[in-house]
């Protein structure tokens, strides 16, 4: 089981470019923790959430998903692109995030992350692309999308990378997990 | 592609800059791009596929750096790099200058003569 972060695909455009969305809701675990309600006293302000509380008072939890997670929904959406580009007969891993400039507009619950993921190099060895983060509100859908993130990132065929070492046969970054996403969401 | 050896400098550093976080004063021509400016091994490839964008070329995989020529036992015994060895890198990395390296050939030594000068070098020999 993997732990997946996109909820659908909305634009898969081979070897060029994907969209893909993920919604953010209050009953997944991380976000109790991130960050549960607590005393003022040993805690900085972060981005967006209650500061100025008084010395021994308490603040409400502030869930917001963590800026790690959201590069790994953009890492699931740009590896998709470059899986994609050779049919996954590729086994397509994470070998660098280049940059990740995150502008500190923050992802709460009832909000959709949309990752838009573009492929700047492709060849035998492996993938460049390049992507902002976007978050979509509902309560307000005609309002321009706020930018969250832009990510750089590579992606390496292990296979043609890692000459001597030994991987398994079957495709065990491509399971049928990332197969059904692309089915539910009508892209081939 | 007509650059002089000056643009094909600056051009490398800003690269360099790009791929490694580094800064352009540490990005000098002796620099070694492992020990000097910290890259792995995936930076590598990533310097790779920078240097084709930037220069509009195509690098063969192992083409600037080959790590694996080294493996042929033929070529490197007890850590040092033998004449053998010595004379497949100078004839699969001719952009490389390797006289001071063949002084005390150490295989541990080889990142040495990684610098940023021999991909200057090796842009060079592939835009002309």
């Amino acid at each position: 089981m993997r732990w997946l972060w996109l909820d659908r695909i909305l634009e898969l455009d081979k070897a060029k470019r994907c969209v893909a969305i993920r919604n953010v809701t209050a009953a997944e675990d991380v976000l109790h923790d991130h960050f549960a309600a607590g005393s003022a006293n040993d805690t900085k302000p972060f981005n967006g959430g209650p500061t100025g509380c008084a010395p021994g008072t308490e603040h409400p939890a502030y869930p917001v998903m963590p800026n790690s997670l959201i590069i790994e929904g953009y890492a699931q959406a740009a590896g998709i692109l470059t899986g994609h580009a050779n049919d996954f007969k590729e086994k397509v891993i994470l070998a660098k995030i280049g940059k990740a400039t995150f502008t500190g507009v923050a992802a709460t619950p009832g909000t959709t992350i949309r990752h838009t993921a573009e492929i700047t190099h492709l060849d035998d060895r492996g993938s460049s692309t390049q992507g902002k983060v976007e978050l979509l509100d509902s309560a307000d859908p005609s309002a321009d999308p706020k930018l969250l993130a832009t990510i750089e990132m590579m992606f390496s065929h292990i296979d043609q990378n890692m000459q001597g070492l030994e991987f398994p046969e079957e495709n065990f970054v491509f399971t049928d997990q990332f197969m059904d996403l692309l089915a539910r969401s009508g892209v081939e | 592609m007509s650059l002089s050896d000056e643009e094909i400098f600056e051009k490398v550093q800003e690269v360099m800059e790009e791929a490694l976080g580094v800064d352009d004063d540490e990005v000098t021509p002796e620099a070694t791009i492992g020990e000097d400016l910290g890259a792995e091994s995936i930076d590598y490839l990533d310097i790779s596929f920078r240097l084709e964008k930037t220069f509009d070329i195509k690098i063969g995989e192992s083409e600037m750096f080959d790590p694996n020529v080294l493996s042929n036992e033929e070529y490197a015994q007890d850590g040092v790099v033998t004449e053998a060895g010595i004379a497949a890198l100078r004839e699969k990395m001719p952009h490389a200058d390797l006289d001071k390296f063949a002084a005390d050939p150490q295989v541990d030594k080889l990142g040495d003569v990684f610098t940023v000068d021999m991909v200057c070098k090796f842009v060079k020999s592939k835009i002309s």
